[in-house]
């Protein structure tokens, strides 16, 4: 078959229609910050404390799901827009206010480029001067305890862990510690200076640290707060 | 002239054909398709449309599966069992489950079971006994399915009329808020009590509705309803404020006193005859049995299969010993776990682990494997096939390998690969049913299921399938049923004497006594009795013990061994039995088994269980198109 000339406009015609961009850029503007009381980060466990945002007036009511990392630190890409931020019911080792009825209070954020937001909160207890040192194939653990709501709203402590992992994701969940050691919090009496200990097995393959950290189980509350990791070379 | 008379004739014949009327000639009655007053106008056609509705259950654990869901996987969660194939290691692998896990809604099978119920009343050519069965069958599968609704989101939309948009643009008339979980499980109850007197007591196909099915489902909702209520207090976090999720402790006693009552008619005979199967003189092949036999005077409710006929399942394919598979190598997938294996206690009513070490740490020597389970609960054998267990006439082969004086191991990846053991020369060392780790379609616990196993020739071909029933209720489940409500009620000894009916079927011969009556003992029964019987997940969430068994911390063979009977004992990762044939000539002990336990290695996550799957998510699509519906909390 001859090829006509109107064969190859037909065919450019099509080419150029059929390269069209997509209708949407994809979201670019990133908002990012961390979990934090008096500007320190508030640490928790990886990938189990979820925040919401949700954005009015635009498709579905669903929320944009996200969770926080060990040290606090969140980031989304979002379009240019108005949002809002919420975290669910009891998740999390800390007090988000609520309103009126049981509901949840939200940050207004608006979105016109990249921006970086701190979430402000306020955590049942803190965790202060933690030190880590290893010694005997053992890593020990001093820190004091730092009770925050006192009011009616304060809880107590159910447990003290050390953690310890091959890899920087440290806490409870069994894939992220190779040794933990406990300490109910009945056994607590004065919340300065406690001290623990936990021994490390064996590595394979061998390595010369390992990463550590201390949480605290509230009672009645499911997430724990940590300490940030620490590296431990021994 | 004769040209004039045939055009005449012809335009005449054109006349009378285009005269016929429009609406004759378009509205062809479609040939496929039958109206609702011609289908509800024979009870046999509407016998076929319930029988589609009733297809459509739902339950938990279910032999013939789901779309993408085997049934065998249904059956293996929760550490009660190890899935050995190599796509279902992630049951065992992940670290706990996402909020949307056995999260269902499926309002199109409400709409229709509504449309069933309204047309079968408005049906004037059945004849009123044939018109009130089938509308209390159609409300039989709605309340059914509500309580399977209720039972995974909690307080869900309560809708019974079937609901038509009127295409004004308004939807908000269709949008129905969630109504409180309470109000779920009491529309479930009064259904109940308002359908059984619809029925006949002479019913007697058990894959339909009965008094006895219906009283059956009554007892069980209200017991679940109550023990929500009662153990609710101890997850404060787990409610809504409107009632959606989470029940007032202050309702427990009503609701364990409606269950009581419900299983009681079923006791008593008002609702039937029902009664606890004793057919065969071996106690734990009559408990297999009790699965097999379509007769069986225990199941009250039946999901029936036909085998040749069109619904089978692949259940006995799928769970088959290795080397007594009808299909090759299509066998061995549901593994139970050690941890199962040690909660059967002994015939004395204690509760030991399997010996396998003595008290100074040496192994102990077994002549036969089956020894080391001996003087154990019937139903250990009847649920589970052990190692050396008797399965179509042939036993299982299941040994790890040999174990020599010094205590070296010999072993290999599969039966079919010998080793050099010294003395022996080159001989096969590992069983042909495993197990190995990571070796597929075998054992990789020691053990293989038996319930529901289908001994029948040709059943564990894929092409002939089984056909062994799924029982949704049974007799053995209202009595514990009514066990644990007069328990609840302050009543140990109406408990008691339930307890001890089912368990002196299973051998447990020295009678509970009142002080015996415990909540762990309840707990323990029921798992003994109903595993793999999809109670599981809902006792552990209704009694609020899913976070504290499955929290998400690594087992270690101390804690697999102590504390059994202990309901609030972790279990979140699934053990094996490994046995080892020892080789030392000149040994007293040359020749007999030892055992080990093992962590199967596939098994690397631990379950834990959140709060958030405490009631499984409402998706985003659902709270999209209706507002009114609150989310589930922590989510």
């Amino acid at each position: 078959m001859k090829i006509k000339f109107h064969h190859i406009i037909i065919a450019l015609l099509l080419a150029t229609t059929g390269c069209k961009k997509d209708n949407y850029d994809a979201p670019s503007a990133t908002l990012s910050g961390h979990l934090i009381y008096q500007g320190e980060h508030v640490n928790v466990e990886y990938n189990q404390v979820p925040f919401q945002l949700y954005q009015p007036g635009f498709g579905k009511t669903g929320a944009i799901n996200g969770t926080f990392d060990q040290d606090g630190a969140y980031s989304t890409l979002l379009f240019n827009g108005n949002y809002k931020f919420t975290i669910a019911a009891n998740q999390g080792p800390f007090l988000w206010k609520e309103l009126a009825g049981g509901k949840r209070d939200t940050l207004a954020i608006t979105m016109s480029g990249s921006q970086t937001l701190d979430i402000e909160v306020t955590p049942f207890y803190m965790i202060r001067q933690a030190t880590f040192t290893a010694a005997a194939g053992k890593v020990n653990t001093t820190f004091n305890i730092e009770k925050i709501i006192t009011d009616s709203n304060a809880k107590d402590i159910e447990s003290v862990s050390l953690f310890i992992n091959k890899t920087q994701f440290v806490s409870g969940n069994s894939d992220n510690n190779i040794a933990r050691t406990d300490l109910a919090g009945s056994a607590i009496t004065s919340l300065n200076n406690i001290s623990m200990n936990v021994t490390i097995p064996a590595l394979v393959p061998t390595q010369n640290y390992v990463f550590a950290r201390v949480g605290i189980k509230i009672a009645g509350v499911e997430d724990m707060i940590f300490t940030p990791v620490t590296k431990v070379t021994f | 002239m004769k040209k004039i008379s045939f055009i005449t004739i012809y335009a005449a014949l054109l006349i009378t054909v285009s005269c016929k009327k429009d609406s004759d000639f378009l509205d062809v009655p479609p040939k496929q398709v039958i109206t609702a007053e011609v289908a509800f106008s024979d009870p046999n056609l509407v016998l076929s449309i319930l029988g589609d509705l009733y297809n459509r259950q739902r339950d938990f654990s279910s032999l013939d599966g789901f779309t993408n869901e085997p049934g065998w996987r249904t059956f293996a969660d929760f550490s009660e069992a190890f899935p050995s194939e190599n796509g279902s290691y992630f049951l065992v692998q992940r670290t706990g489950w996402g909020y949307n896990e056995w999260a269902i809604w499926d309002y199109t099978y409400i709409r229709e079971l509504n449309l069933f119920i309204q047309r079968a009343t408005a049906a004037t050519e059945l004849t009123d006994a044939d018109k009130n069965r089938f509308i209390a069958e159609g409300r039989f599968l709605r309340a059914n399915y509500y309580f399977e609704l209720v039972k995974r989101m909690g307080g869900v939309p309560l809708i019974t009329e079937p609901l038509d948009y009127d295409f004004s643009g308004n939807v908000s008339v269709l949008q129905v808020p969630r109504a409180k979980e309470s109000d779920i499980y009491d529309f479930i109850i009064s259904e109940a009590e308002a359908i059984k007197g619809l029925l006949s007591v002479g019913l007697t196909d058990k894959s339909r509705a009965t008094p006895g099915a219906v009283l059956a489902m009554e007892a069980r909702a209200a017991l679940y309803a109550g023990s929500i209520a009662k153990y609710g207090v101890t997850t404060p976090q787990v409610a809504l404020s409107g009632g959606e999720v989470g029940i007032p402790s202050s309702m427990a006693n009503g609701y364990y006193t409606k269950a009581l009552a419900a299983a009681q008619a079923i006791i008593t005979g008002t609702a039937g005859s029902y009664s606890l199967y004793r057919q065969l003189p071996d106690l734990s092949d009559n408990f297999a049995n009790l699965f097999l036999d379509k007769n069986s005077s225990e199941s009250i409710f039946v999901e029936d299969f036909k085998a040749n006929g069109g619904k089978t399942h692949g259940f006995t394919t799928n769970d088959q010993p290795y080397s007594i598979s009808d299909e090759g190598l299509d066998a061995g997938r549901l593994n139970p776990s050690l941890n199962l294996v040690e909660a059967f206690e002994k015939l004395d009513n204690t509760y030991a682990p399997l010996a396998t070490n003595d008290a100074a740490g040496n192994p102990i020597f077994y002549t036969d494997q089956l020894d080391i389970f001996a003087g154990r609960d019937a139903r250990l054998a009847g649920t589970v096939l052990l190692p050396n267990g008797l399965f179509k006439g042939k036993r299982t082969e299941v040994f790890a390998g040999y174990q020599l004086g010094n205590g070296t191991i010999i072993t290999s990846g599969d039966a079919t690969l010998p080793q050099d053991v010294p003395g022996l020369g080159r001989v096969q060392v590992v069983g042909k049913d495993g197990p190995v780790n990571g070796a597929e379609f075998r054992t990789q616990t020691g053990f293989y299921i038996r319930k529901y196993l289908d001994p029948t020739v040709g059943s564990g071909r894929r092409g002939r399938g089984s056909d062994i029933n799924f029982i949704r209720y049974r007799y053995a489940e209202v009595l514990l049923n009514a066990a644990e409500a007069a328990f609840e009620l302050g009543q140990p000894a109406v408990a008691a004497g339930y307890l001890n009916q089912v368990r002196s079927r299973a051998g447990l011969t020295v009678p509970l006594t009142v002080g015996d009556i415990t909540f762990d003992r309840i707990v323990h029964e029921r798992r003994v009795e109903l595993v793999f019987e999809g109670h599981t997940l809902f006792d552990m969430k209704r009694w609020r013990l899913a976070t504290v068994v499955w929290d998400g911390n690594q087992m270690t063979v101390a804690d697999l061994v102590s504390n059994i009977g202990n309901a609030r004992k972790r279990n979140t990762q699934p053990f094996g039995l490994w046995p080892y044939k020892y080789y030392n000539p000149g040994n007293i002990n040359n020749g007999k088994w030892l055992f080990k336990e093992v962590k199967p290695s596939p098994v690397t996550g631990a379950n834990r269980f959140q709060l958030g799957n405490y009631y499984s998510q409402i998706s985003d699509d659902i709270l999209s198109a209706n507002p009114k519906i609150v989310r589930q909390p922590n989510q």
